[in-house]
């Protein structure tokens, strides 16, 4: 019989009963109905209801509301509980409060109220459950009652030991710990006398003041750094103490693991200490904790197992932290190597994770090698995906120009057998490997085409592109590749993959081959052939230009290629793309010269150097896993990364098609074609002088995200924009400020799209007067309609005469696909279902950056986003720190729904922003008007 | 720090959940859901971890139990599989042999032990003496007012330990 303990509640018990013997869900939803309906009248009642009814009765909502049931009374009963002076009501109101009142409520204020008189009581047990209260609702308002009081609590002579435990880890959940606001802390005295909790007697008070000290020294590690020599004189005591030494505080026979564990945290926010003595005590105390991992164990229970290695396994985080001591790291690679075999799962996992840190640091790089057999092994044998996917990983770290051909055929041979859920990044890794450690570049070639044999479907569109760079870019393999590609295509089945990759080198390169009968250009062609009706639109535009390239590089097959052009499924195909592309290609091979054909045809020139764009897409996939890089190898390539960031996010697109042109679906004619489409407006904006256009630049950063402000501004003339949007309808007036002494005259001021933002955005701008007077200031309306997506800005091109001298400023105009949002509420379901259906990679754009302005200002981040024009969804994301919105862009005849994650990452200083629209292009203009702005 | 903790039954019923991040209402259950379904799929050899989000789960049962609990990144996980095992074994000895039936009928004590382990996702006190010490306390201080208890036939066995 289960007991109720304490002062049982009969009548509770009675209920929780009744519930479990409720045969069905329905019957169990009656039951509580019934029993809502009779808490509701009694509290409603004439009757005034004594403690233990109050208390009997939200405990029950309690119990309701864990069964997954919403409650909307009753809060106002548990608060009048907190009043009570019998120990059990209140602590009954006190559990109510933390698990359903919400910190915005307006109950909040009795509620501190009551805190604060517990917190005065001469009972520390009072005391505490107010301050685990605090503690477990943790919100500003929180703070800035109590965030004076708790410090003076902490460190007091005064206070019991476990008011001081509970009262550190209060002070650690207001100073935002968890998400919180954070707010001010003390410095000064108050620091030193924290720091100095590491020394107190009471081990408990240091095992909670530890762990608010981490979150202080995160804050301010300079104002905290005497916790240092603190923390080892600590560990040093603990490492060196026989067990039976701390008593309570020795689990399973290992002293005072949380505490280890915590100190070893802490010191892992500093580098190696200066100091020679507190340095080699550290490196005293980690070397004791890897000869301990040696000695027999003092129990078989895994608890006594596990509360040492997870010891040692932060004592080897500490090691690879500091990074400086090899003897220490050959060490800690010895012994993780022993866990590879071990028994328990866990440690396996553990040790493949923790190896994947060692192998990126150059003293333990070649003893983590030593390993790799078994790491291979393990690949073949676990049973667990999760232990496999660390097995990849640390593969992927270890690799280097010695094993790279090794590792690369296991792990193509394991990718055959591979979970679905790992192989799209496992994909990622091995074109990575195989470009980063390919001395011959055959190779490479043979790899890749092995990936898309073996895992087509899995590769993305940046594996296909860059084998294609690199191509391209490397004369020797050409003649190569092109014969591979064509034996590859000879497979009955082949991935559609395979085809563009096959069309485009063939198109390029076909030529290389063709002296061979058994591939000659009519071979060529008609193998290419076989596969076009089994393709995808976008794939069959490329085969066109592969076919008109062909015209150019075999004319004896130029009459059958021109009559597939010529046939209706291509010249009069329902996809627009395809019809413009036969029509267009038709022309030239029909009107033009053999010479403007083979210079418009000519072969690619190559691409600029740049770094991989797999390298960026699997960055981005291994955000979540690691903000330090514990996926890979990546570590040593972030610094790398950063300086050529920009272009890394550009060469997504193959290069020809540049950021400044809308990269929609069928944008491979123009990659074909090796046309480049000039970045338009941004290199000659000459005319006035640098600083004031760098204003103007960063005037129109400004208002991306909001309306009105000032848009340009010299001595002569200030120009000032109010905008109203509604739907893909806007109105802008432009206000030009005459600055000087004397009249502006022949101003004309006119609005301008400059290519093909003409068929994209329609502007109407009003005429007005020739001449703005000394001080005066005059108004332009201009009306504007958005028709499609678009990239460039319009052109503001103001001229007029001042003092005898002609001015022309050529400004852009802050007209951006967002101010066409409309912003769009909907709950976390809702957003989360379409997020989810938008998972294509053509609907999602992201890009991660470091910040600007820091990650702090909160209320800065939701201004901007609100001013970019979509509602910010507050609370539905699980991680309270991300922001999420939704808006609709509007344009003539379409409507694009778009979503937005941003997700900071407080400690690196960075953002990771995601857009997902059902349009690619939509997407990929959103987070390159936005991500600039944090 | 940790996130929170949920224990559930082999059924899926959830029996305690402690956040310790304010999470929406509607997230709670989506991530309770998610996460109930993902670790009652997986075979009792497994590792006891996942990556999960940008969280590591860490998670065990005993008996009819699972503790689940999430931390963050950089968290030890040993160590946590370390905390579930000292709740359970405060859960023990306030219950004497406990099972999943003390969790139900006595709930807000489960909330009250833990409370006195964890604050704010950090452990507070590690010492078993201690916790059970100031529970004792807690009790103490209750009026004397027991009634005779509800007899409900045990159908759970006690929890291996």
């Amino acid at each position: 019989m289960p007991a109720v303990r304490g002062d049982g509640m009969r009548g509770l018990a009675v209920f929780i009963s009744d519930i479990r013997n409720c045969k069905s869900k329905e019957a169990e939803i009656k039951r509580i109905n019934k029993e809502l309906a009779n808490i509701r009248s009694k509290f409603k009642g004439d009757k005034t209801l004594d403690g233990y009814q109050k208390k009997k009765y939200v405990c029950k909502l309690l119990f309701i509301f864990l069964l997954g049931h919403d409650i909307d009374f009753g809060h106002m009963e548990a608060v009048n509980l907190l009043s009570s002076n019998k120990y059990t009501e209140k602590q009954i109101g006190y559990l109510f409060i933390s698990v359903l009142v919400d910190s915005t409520s307006d109950l909040m204020k009795l509620v501190i109220k009551s805190i604060s008189n517990d917190l005065q009581s001469r009972n520390p047990i009072h005391v505490n459950l107010a301050l685990q209260c605090i503690a477990n609702i943790g919100s500003k308002d929180m703070a800035d009652a109590f965030g004076n009081e708790i410090p003076k609590l902490l460190v007091s002579g005064d206070t019991m030991d476990t008011v001081k435990q509970s009262a550190a880890l209060c002070l650690l959940r207001l100073y935002g710990g968890a998400g919180g606001e954070p707010t001010a802390t003390p410095s000064g005295e108050w620091t030193s006398r924290i720091v100095h909790l590491l020394n107190d007697q009471h081990m408990g008070v240091v095992t909670a003041a530890t762990s608010l000290i981490d979150a202080l020294v995160k804050r301010s590690p300079e104002e905290y750094k005497g916790c240092v020599s603190l923390a080892v004189s600590r560990l040093s005591r603990i490492v060196t103490a026989s067990y039976t030494d701390l008593q309570d505080y020795t689990y399973y026979f290992v002293p005072a693991p949380w505490l280890s564990v915590k100190l070893l945290r802490l010191l892992q926010n500093y580098p190696p200490p200066d100091d020679p003595g507190v340095r080699g005590r550290l490196n005293e105390c980690l070397e004791t904790i890897l000869n301990k991992a040696q000695e027999p164990p003092k129990s078989k229970k895994v608890q006594h197992s596990n509360a040492k290695n997870a010891v040692l396994f932060e004592a080897i985080s500490l090691i690879i932290h500091s990074d400086s001591e090899p003897n220490l790291l050959v060490r800690a690679c010895n012994q993780l190597g022993s866990f590879l075999t071990h028994r328990e799962t866990n440690l396996r996992y553990l040790a493949l994770e923790s190896m994947c840190l060692l192998a990126t640091s150059e003293f333990s790089h070649d003893a983590v090698k030593k390993h790799q057999e078994t790491v291979i092994n393990a690949l073949k044998t676990e049973r667990d995906v999760s232990v496999r996917q660390r097995a990849v990983d640390l593969l992927y770290a270890m690799c280097d120009k010695s094993n790279a051909e090794e590792i690369v055929q296991e792990m193509l041979n394991y990718l055959e057998l591979a979970d679905y859920s790992i192989r799209e990044e496992m994909v990622l890794k091995v074109a990575i490997l195989a470009e980063k450690y390919a001395s011959d570049y055959t190779w490479y070639v043979d790899v890749i085409l092995n990936l898309i044999r073996i895992a087509g479907d899995y590769v993305s569109e940046e594996v296909w592109y860059r084998v294609i760079q690199i191509v391209v870019n490397r004369e020797d393999v050409q003649g190569y590749a092109a014969k591979m590609v064509f034996e590859a295509l000879q497979a009955p089945a082949c991935h559609e993959n395979m085809v563009k990759v096959g069309g485009y080198i063939l198109g390029e390169f076909g030529n290389l081959i063709a002296g061979d009968a058994r591939s000659s250009p009519q071979v060529q062609f008609r193998l290419l052939h076989s596969k076009f009706h089994l393709c995808s639109p976008m794939t069959r535009a490329l085969l066109l230009s592969t076919y008109v390239k062909f015209i150019n590089l075999f004319p004896e097959i130029k009459g059958e290629i021109i009559t597939i052009l010529k046939s209706d499924t291509n010249l009069r195909s329902a996809e627009a793309e395809l019809q413009q592309r036969a029509s267009e290609y038709l022309t030239l091979a029909n009107t033009v010269s053999t010479d403007v054909l083979a210079t418009v045809l000519e072969e690619m020139p190559a691409f600029p150097e740049r770094e991989s764009s797999i390298l960026a897409k699997l960055k981005k996939k291994s955000w979540s896993n690691d903000a330090a890089g514990a996926s890979g190898a990546t570590k040593s390539e972030t610094v790398s990364t950063k300086a050529n960031h920009v272009s890394s996010e550009r060469s997504m697109d193959m290069g020809a098609s540049s950021g400044a042109k809308p990269q929609s679906s069928m944008s491979l004619l123009v990659d074909v074609l090796g046309g480049e489409i000039p970045n338009g407006m941004q290199g000659n904006l000459g005319g006035f002088s640098n600083a004031s256009m760098s204003a103007h630049e960063e005037n129109l950063k400004k208002l991306i995200c909001k309306n009105n402000g000032v848009l340009f501004e010299n001595d002569l003339i200030q120009v000032g924009i109010r905008a109203e949007y509604r739907q893909n309808l806007g109105r802008l007036g432009i206000f030009f400020g005459n600055k000087t002494i004397s009249p502006l005259t022949q101003f004309s001021p006119t609005v301008s799209c400059p290519g093909i933002l003409a068929a994209k955005l329609l502007v109407q701008a009003k005429s007005v007067e020739s001449q703005v007077e000394a001080g005066a200031q005059i108004q332009q309306l201009i009306n504007v309609e958005c028709i499609d997506d678009f990239v460039e800005y319009p052109l503001l091109t103001v001229n007029f005469v001042h003092g005898g001298s002609q001015q022309r400023h050529e400004l852009k105009l802050p007209v951006s696909i967002n101010k066409f949002f409309q912003a769009t509420d909907m709950n976390s379901d809702s957003f989360f279902g379409r997020w989810k259906n938008l998972s294509g990679p053509q609907q999602e754009a992201q890009h991660i950056f470091q910040s600007q302005f820091g990650t702090d200002d909160i209320d800065g981040v939701k201004t901007k986003l609100v001013g970019f024009g979509l509602a910010l969804l507050e609370g539905i994301d699980p991680n309270p720190d991300n922001f999420v919105g939704a808006g609709i862009v509007h344009m003539r005849g379409q409507q694009i729904g778009c979503l937005l994650r941003l997700e900071p990452n407080k400690q690196a200083n960075m953002y990771r922003l995601t857009i997902r629209s059902s349009k690619g292009s939509v997407s990929k203009q959103l987070l390159d008007l936005l991500h600039p702005q944090f | 720090m940790m996130q929170f903790m949920l224990l559930f039954s082999r059924q899926g019923k959830q029996r305690l959940q402690k956040w310790f991040v304010a999470y929406q209402d509607k997230m709670k259950k989506k991530v309770t859901r998610e996460l109930t379904t993902t670790i009652l799929a997986r075979k009792p050899k497994m590792c006891s971890f996942l990556e999960w989000k940008d969280l590591k789960i860490v998670y065990k049962r005993y008996a009819s139990l699972y503790f689940c609990c999430a931390v963050e990144q950089e968290d030890n996980e040993l160590l946590t599989l370390e905390v579930i095992h000292r709740y359970v074994e405060l859960l023990d000895k306030y219950f004497g042999s406990v099972c999943e039936l003390d969790i139900i009928f006595n709930f807000e004590k489960a909330y009250f032990i833990l409370d006195e382990l964890i604050i704010g996702g950090e452990i507070q006190e590690t010492s078993k003496k201690s916790v059970l010490k100031a529970i004792a306390a807690q009790d103490m201080l209750q009026e004397v007012c027991m009634r005779t208890n509800p007899s409900i036939s045990s159908e759970d066995g006690v929890w291996s330990i």
